[in-house]
């Protein structure tokens, strides 16, 4: 590998966090400067200022799912989001029952907000995806009991990049009469998301993930029919009582104008990002002993999650400095457990060590994947040199028949 | 049309230019994941750990106190909710005068279980020794007294607060909010185990504020998920307004005795001037941030005074931004035994670094004219 | 995760990587850790028959760490006796290294493997 100039990484994490589009922080910076006003003081035009630049973006974010927007409230971001919805929605509706669905693969945030309800009385069910990622529709409305109060599913996986059926999962929420929130982080701007036909009742979004900044985020809350939350930020009463504390105008108008080009660039970006995808999976597929995580086909083109078998993740991490990539889920990485995700696929516990998640994105460009398979494949041809677990491979021993010390 | 002048720096500052410097390379680069272990991400993180020591440092608290959070209301609403799950049932202590993120958390959780009990403020919005004495519940899960009251300025003694709490063993919080920036703030002298920041106020950047945590203290999250803060508030980081926050912070430090004397300066000729006009100040002769004026003249319709001077190019307020929404009189005047209609009438000023004595005399000047016209209006109505 | 220069080093040019015939009277293997783990490593001494370690190579699977630490040892090994050998402590790799909490394991694991080798020498030799 040339090391003649000290180049930046090339950046291929984008399922963690997006740069911010010039465009975005064109017509963010304004509001930090000039229009700071705080967009609750009534009394004057810095603070009408601020309003009304709330309110525009609070329409461009509702464009592009196709929603009202008085069904956005403005949250600090998905984790907040996907925290108001579960946690507020079981509260509210918690004579209905005190049970609670949702998938292991989910992210952190309603894992964690799950695993808060049980501690308060709620009893929660983890339905395990296919092999492939998916949820399988008959399993689901299996697990859907009388009391179930919610169900939460999440529109894009941040591992695999799978696609559920939304459409069809809220139906069935909708049959048994059980509130259905959709974690949408993921999903903007790469998926279609049409909130007046898919029955959904409470969508999360994040501006970092579609070129807008971090700290911002909504809560899709729907109004017909009406869903109702208990709040769990308590104060002015902004949001209409659903989420109080002072709005970041510049976020929030950044977040307007990253939803807007979302919208209209979606489905060429999308295309242009396909043809990377593929071309990164082409080079990386000649290796021997690589397997793609996650079904291919239900898929956005922007992730790519691949296991690189009888490779150790961390040491396969620190071989690829050049490129920044994650190995798991960004949130899950300061620990040493492998990806509860790949887990949950039925993963072993190497090949989900060994997994790396490619994503792609805004500004990359066919020369950063040319680099990428480049640098894989000399750097997997490296590390399986040095691993033991490659020799015996190749001597025909089947590892998982080996009995390991337990370590 | 000539500058507009803004008095309102209770409700949010301009940030400033060094602040917003700091903050643009993480607005306009690309930038990691601060979980992500490549090296933006590692970068990220740098910055938000470099952030959290001038958070740290500028309020003579450990680095490890502070607990990034999306402002002070959700850090408001972490230690009421957090305190209170620690200790089920327990009763909540607060002051008839805190800012709605404290108190409404409170009465929610009084549907559940836990119980309130109110710590009452005398007619010049502040809380007496004796006051602490009236308070006879025993196992109290959080008692929280803000430090300076974003209507009327007036700063709460927390030695107070601080002994009630080490009596009674019950967890201490403030809502330092209004006072930070203004008047020096040193989270190791109080003796208290939590404090409210938030970077808005400061001339940094909306949508980030900080909880201070004392090591010892345990609390409940109220936000789950991917385990950032020490697992006490999940969500990825808002690297560009922390590492603004951080800044402010820094700068804060370096200016609060000048602006402070500054806006000491122009609160004197504003209120000379106010009295001279008949005006009623509130909380006027107690301790009380040097930047705070919250007045009322007698039969003179707040709200309409307030459109007048916006349309004149002053920006005030009445009472708290949060609540100009509704029309009610302000609850703090409310709890201090004010008049109910001169406490509907009641106007903020609140002055910040950029504010001149010019502004003050010019303001003054046309708050003279429509009063005169707002006088005559009314005559004529009579 | 911060690394250490000798780390660095150490991951980025291995030495010693390799194997020896197993099979071989004079060479003791060991294999420590488990895939499921995230390391496995494989230590292999050549001894000669006044029990000096004349040769030593490794391959392990794992983090920068694991691989650094078993680069080390088999540095360390060459030259020594087997009593020596068995005297190197996973302290004293931790230490050259400068392996931060989280990977203390490691430098367990390469202790392991000396360990391991060397019994396994010794159960061919039949002492």
């Amino acid at each position: 590998m040339t090391k003649d100039i000290a180049r930046k990484p090339i950046y291929l994490d984008y399922s963690s966090t997006t740069p911010i589009d010039p465009r975005v922080a064109e017509k963010m910076i304004p509001f930090i400067t000039e229009h700071f006003g705080n967009p609750a003081s009534r009394s004057h035009s810095f603070g009408w200022t601020a309003e009304k630049a709330v309110e525009e973006a609070r329409e461009e974010v509702a464009k592009l799912v196709n929603a009202d927007p008085r069904e956005i409230v403005w949250t600090s971001g998905a984790t907040e989001s996907n925290n108001l919805a579960i946690k507020g929605a079981s509260h509210f509706y918690s004579t209905k029952g005190k049970h609670i669905l949702t998938v292991a693969t989910e992210h952190k945030a309603v894992i964690d907000a799950f695993r808060e309800l049980e501690r308060e009385g709620y009893t929660a069910t983890y339905l395990e995806p296919e092999p492939n990622g998916l949820v399988d529709l008959e399993k689901f409305k299996k697990a859907i009991r009388p009391d179930t109060v919610l169900a939460s599913v999440m529109f894009v996986n941040n591992e695999i990049g799978v696609i559920q059926d939304i459409e069809a999962l809220g139906n069935i929420c909708r049959e048994q009469k059980v509130i259905f929130h959709v974690d949408a982080a993921q999903a903007t701007g790469k998926v279609d998301i049409d909130l007046e036909k898919l029955p959904v009742d409470l969508m999360s979004f994040s501006a970092h993930k579609t070129y807008g900044p971090k700290g911002i985020g909504a809560l899709y809350v729907r109004r017909k029919p009406r869903i109702r939350i208990e709040a769990q930020m308590h104060g002015g009463g902004h949001e209409r009582g659903m989420r109080s504390g002072t709005l970041a105008t510049h976020q929030i108008v950044a977040m307007g104008e990253a939803f807007r080009i979302a919208r209209i660039e979606m489905q060429l970006e999308n295309e242009r990002i396909r043809k990377l995808r593929d071309k990164l999976l082409h080079g990386l597929q000649d290796m021997e002993e690589v397997y793609v995580n996650g079904d291919l086909k239900q898929r956005i083109p922007h992730n790519l999650n691949i296991s690189f078998n009888y490779v150790e993740g961390e040491s396969l991490i620190m071989a690829v400095k050049d490129i920044a990539v994650s190995s798991g889920s960004a949130c899950t990485s300061a620990s040493l457990e492998p990806s509860y995700v790949l887990r949950a696929l039925g993963r072993s516990d190497e090949l989900a060590h060994s997994s790396i998640r490619f994503s792609i994105g805004r500004f990359t460009t066919e020369a950063d994947v040319d680099f990428t398979i480049q640098l894989l494949k000399e750097k997997i041809q490296k590390l399986r040199e040095l691993s033991p677990l490659w020799d015996m491979y190749k001597d025909g021993i089947d590892i998982s028949k080996v009995e390991w010390a337990a370590h | 049309m000539t500058e507009k002048v803004y008095f309102d720096h209770n409700a949010t500052t301009a940030i400033d230019k060094k602040v917003l410097g700091v903050m643009m390379p993480y607005l306009e680069m690309q930038q990691g994941n601060p979980t992500s272990q490549h090296s933006f991400g590692r970068h990220a993180r740098t910055a938000i750990e470099e952030a959290r020591e001038q958070v740290a440092l500028a309020i003579h608290a450990h680095p490890t106190e502070v607990i990034f959070t999306s402002g002070g209301t959700e850090a408001n609403n972490m230690i009421v909710h957090g305190a209170a799950i620690k200790n089920a049932q327990s009763t909540l202590v607060r002051s008839n005068i805190e800012h709605p993120c404290v108190s409404r958390p409170m009465e929610a959780l009084t549907h559940q279980g836990w119980h309130q009990d109110l710590l009452k403020v005398n007619h010049e919005g502040v809380i007496s020794k004796e006051a602490y004495k009236n308070i006879n519940a025993n196992n109290i899960g959080l008692v929280s007294v803000m430090l300076a009251n974003n209507e009327t300025g007036a700063i709460q003694d927390m030695s107070n607060l601080s002994n009630f709490a080490k009596e009674k063993k019950a967890l201490s919080h403030t809502d330092a909010v209004q006072a930070f920036g203004k008047i020096d703030v040193r989270f190791d002298d109080m003796h208290i185990d939590a404090m409210t920041l938030s970077s808005h106020k400061i001339y940094g950047p909306q949508g980030v504020g900080a909880l201070i945590l004392n090591k010892r203290s345990d609390i409940e999250p109220l936000i789950y998920g991917g385990g950032q803060e020490k697992n006490l508030r999940s969500g990825t980081e808002n690297i560009a307004a922390i590492v603004g926050f951080g800044k402010a912070c820094e700068l804060i430090s370096e200016s609060m005795k000048i602006t402070s004397t500054h806006t000491r300066e122009l609160q004197k000729t504003l209120e000379m001037s106010l009295k001279e006009l008949g005006a009623v100040i509130f909380a006027e002769n107690v301790a009380r941030l040097s930047n705070t004026t919250f007045f009322a003249f007698k039969d003179i319709e707040g709200s309409t005074l307030l459109t007048a001077l916006d349309k004149k190019g002053f920006a005030i307020a009445s009472g708290s931004a949060c609540s100009s929404v509704n029309k009610e009189p302000s609850h703090v005047l409310l709890a201090m035994g004010i008049d109910e209609d001169l406490a509907r009438g009641a106007l903020r000023i609140s002055f910040g670094n950029q504010n001149t004595i010019h502004e003050v005399n010019n303001f003054m000047e046309t708050l003279k004219q429509e009063l005169q016209t707002l006088k005559q209006l009314t005559a004529i109505a009579a | 995760m911060a690394y250490s220069d000798k780390v660095l080093d150490h991951y980025e040019n291995p030495r010693n990587v390799g194997t020896l015939d197993k099979d071989d009277p004079h060479v003791g293997t060991g294999m420590v850790g488990a895939p499921a783990c995230g390391d496995v490593m494989k230590l292999q001494i050549k001894v000669s028959d006044d029990g000096v370690i004349e040769d030593a190579k490794f391959k392990t699977y794992g983090c920068g760490s694991a691989i650094a630490s078993s680069s080390l040892v088999t540095e360390w090994l060459k030259g020594k006796t087997l009593d020596q050998a068995s005297e190197i402590k996973n302290s004293a790799i931790a230490e050259e290294l400068a392996l931060p909490p989280v990977k203390i394991h490691c430098s367990v694991l390469a202790e392991d493997a000396i360990k391991s080798a060397i019994a396994d020498l010794k159960s061919k030799q039949g002492k």
